[in-house]
């Protein structure tokens, strides 16, 4: 069976990012002749001596006219063991916004280092993000190892300058591996160029990483996404609760309590169009019918009595803005998002904005602006039930939505009611 | 208590969930461990199919709680097919409850036709056809003239009249980021101004599995169920879920000519011009459209295990095999988008 791996690219052009990325599609064959043709077909006409593989990505008309990456770009590519989901995220203009929009579903993040240069300001960047959206594995791939030939020494020295800045963060998979994408070394198969080195490729790496335990078994959470109710003659008294398991495990028979009414029942069957299952985990999508009838609708949450979420309406996150033409300042009156449910909320308090490259906390800080973060503490109409971010990214998280435009224009992560 | 002992005791209550608790509580990275209950194996691993098909189900399910009127576009293409297959999943044993809009240049293959109107029976849902040929005849669109004719381009217009005339404010597609650069980079929820038109510049961040449908009267979105999906998933799911798909898929004998690389079926919608020369090959089609853009191309592939093996060897990407349409300029496809095109 394929499982399915998705990773976020994290770097700039000079970086080799897009080489890397090209490496690994053209190693797997992941990349197709037509489009070789047309990337090697708009090199020449830019007058560049060899097919410049980030233009496999760079699809847009702009991005191509500036030279530069606007969005977030997603490749697929498989191999025997895994299929896997790039996010490619540019990294230079409104950084931040995207990089946390590809990371926020990854389960692994690569972050490119230039072997030359070290580690810049812009990889403790990278980094910060990955570990702030708890992805759990991070891979620094250190590039162009053919331009310092291939010194582990140099490699060493990387190794140790960002594992010092690395032990600030909580990042709980850490994994170095020298390579040049420009060459394939240590890409797709192992160097020969660096037998010192004695780990896996990376392509090796990210097909054999472990990824089954990331994901939150334990905390049994059902968020209710609407109600079936065929009314036809064959299911006349069916009442089925559609919607996706976001952690923990789910079985007929189980005690179940229904948020926010407090209700408690027992899970009777769990549907699907393919037949009754004996078990839902996330992330499946399923649906539960329950013992008694009780007034459940979209929005509800669905957990186990002994295992409840926290039910508050005040509460404290980190909050990445993402909007260029509005500020976040205490007052900001906004729509949020949480799993399947949707309130109003406004903005209590800016205890601090996080300088995302010294991680200095600036307590005097009146607003977030684009790309930049802070700890909030939010007031909503309805109470959230929720778990903390770093426990479940699923009922951890949460988007703020401008009435007026419809924007969306805040991604937070919960710490905790206030 | 040691971590062994509490294992041991699991095993013995017979309680999934609890292992991975007091293994995590014990601070011990279990590598992964089949759970036992009721005498049988869970393993809490989901194939990518599966992770895919959940994904989609989640999405069409999140549009049909938070729209007021959505509809599915389906063409009688493989990629329509599954997407009406996972919206089918999402609501049984409940009707899907959105209409299907057919969005037809009558230019398309009969056997497009039968399977469209057979599927829309099985399922008892509605069928609305935006029709090319009645913008033609109510004289809001022109034919394009000439030997390479195509009502491709005209869809557009057809497909946003018909989305106006009906009052939809979601229009479910089955694009895929895998087919095309201007939609590697298109969001699952893909806003659309007054105008139908896409700005790729102006996109609303999009994260986790939180989507963002707030849109204004006259605006609409466009949703991709089917983002993630690869051409490749796309026919390891139809073998692995039996999805019946229109014949013209497998190989077959027809009588074709080669236009600009791609092989053309000769039919009543396409000129043969000079220096072209009909003959029959064997053929089939790997994207299913308008019979005046859309190329066969030469495959003995008679099965889906066949076309899967196929389709993993081939070094061409789908629409660089078969669309006339992409291969008008570099930015076909964004430009088609901008202007409002699925």
């Amino acid at each position: 069976m394929s499982e399915l791996l998705r990773f976020a690219t994290a770097g700039s052009v000079d970086d080799g990012k897009s080489t890397l990325i090209g490496r690994l599609l053209f190693d797997s064959k992941s990349i197709f002749e037509d489009q070789m043709t047309s990337v090697a077909d708009a090199s020449e006409r830019m007058g560049l001596d060899a097919p410049n593989l980030a233009l496999l990505t760079d699809g847009l008309r702009a991005e191509r006219e500036q030279g530069i990456t606007i969005d977030v770009a997603y490749r697929y590519f498989a191999t025997p063991k895994r299929k896997f989901i790039i996010a490619d995220t540019p990294g230079h203009v409104q950084y931040t916004r995207n990089m946390v929009t590809g990371a926020s579903t990854a389960d692994l993040a690569i972050v490119l280092i230039d072997a030359r240069k070290g580690v810049l300001e812009q990889s403790r960047r990278h980094a910060f993000i990955a570990s702030l959206l708890r992805i759990p594995h991070l891979v620094i791939a250190v590039n162009k190892m053919d331009l310092v030939d291939y010194s582990e020494d140099r490699f060493n020295e990387i190794v140790e300058e960002f594992g010092s800045f690395a032990a600030k963060l909580d990042i709980s998979d850490l994994t170095f591996i020298p390579l040049s994408a420009l060459n394939g070394d240590n890409v797709v198969t192992r160097s020969e160029h660096m037998t010192w080195f004695e780990g896996s490729s990376l392509l090796h790496h990210l097909e054999t990483v472990h990824i089954a335990s990331d994901r939150n078994l334990i905390d049994a959470r059902f968020p209710v996404q609407c109600v079936l109710r065929p009314q036809t003659e064959e299911f006349h008294d069916y009442r089925g609760y559609a919607g996706r398991v976001a952690s923990g495990v789910f079985r007929p028979g189980d005690e179940v309590m229904v948020l926010p009414s407090g209700f408690t029942t027992k899970i009777k069957r769990i549907d699907t169009f393919d037949g009754e299952v004996d078990g839902a985990f996330a992330p499946m999508s399923v649906t539960l019918l329950l013992e008694d009838e009780i007034d459940i609708s979209r929005g509800d949450m669905i957990c186990r009595p002994q295992n409840q979420p926290t039910s508050a309406q005040d509460i404290d996150a980190m909050v990445c803005w993402l909007a260029d033409e509005t500020v976040l300042s205490v007052g900001s009156k906004l729509s949020i998002k949480h799993t399947t449910r949707t309130a109003r909320a406004i903005v209590k308090n800016l205890k601090y904005r996080l300088d995302i490259n010294s991680l200095h906390r600036d307590e005097s800080a009146e607003t977030l602006q684009l790309n930049e973060m802070g700890r909030v503490s939010i007031r909503t109409t309805l109470p959230l039930f929720f778990d903390e971010y770093r426990r479940s990214r699923e009922t951890g998280s949460f988007i703020l939505i401008d009435e007026a435009t419809n924007a969306t224009v805040g991604a937070g992560m919960i710490l905790g009611e206030t | 208590m040691g971590c062994g002992e509490t294992i041991a005791i699991f095993h013995l209550q017979c309680c999934g969930v609890v292992v991975a608790e007091l293994a995590k509580a014990c601070g011990t990275s279990l590598p992964f461990l089949p759970l036992f209950w009721n005498g049988c194996v869970v393993n809490y691993e989901l194939s990518h199919l599966k992770t895919l098909e959940s994904e989609s189900i989640h999405i069409i399910r999140e549009v049909a709680a938070e729209f007021e009127r959505p509809v599915l576009l389906f063409s009688g293409g493989k990629d329509s097919i599954v997407m009406l297959r996972l919206a089918e999943k999402a609501f049984w044993p409940a009707k899907i409850p959105f209409p299907v809009m057919h969005v037809d240049t009558g230019h398309n293959f009969e056997e497009v036709y039968e399977y469209r109107d057979r599927r829309v029976a099985e399922l008892g849902i509605k069928l609305v056809i935006a029709s090319v040929q009645d913008s033609i005849d109510s004289g809001k669109q022109v034919e394009q003239k000439g030997p390479r004719a195509s009502r491709n381009q005209l869809q557009t217009m057809t497909l946003l009249d018909g989305l106006e005339e009906h009052g939809f404010d979601a229009a479910f597609g089955g694009a895929r980021r895998d087919e095309e650069k201007a939609r590697s980079k298109e969001r699952v929820y893909s806003f659309r101004d007054e105008f139908g038109q896409w700005d790729p510049k102006n996109q609303r961040p999009e994260l986790w599995s939180l989507y963002n449908g707030r849109h204004l009267r006259g605006e609409h979105i466009r949703i991709f169920p089917l983002s993630n999906w690869t051409e490749l998933d796309i026919w390891q799911y139809i073998a692995e879920d039996g999805i019946e798909v229109p014949n013209i898929y497998y190989a077959h004998e027809r009588e074709v000519f080669e236009r600009d690389g791609m092989l053309l079926a000769v039919t009543e919608f396409v000129t043969v011009m000079e220096g072209e020369t009909p003959e029959t090959r064997t053929v089939r089609f790997r994207t299913v459209g308008d019979a005046s853009c859309t190329g066969a191309v030469e495959s003995d592939a008679r099965t889906v295990q066949q076309v899967i093996d196929e389709v993993s060897a081939t070094r061409v990407t789908e629409r660089g095999a078969t669309r006339a349409d992409d291969r008008a300029s570099e930015a076909a496809m964004e430009d088609r988008k901008r202007q409002g095109y699925f």
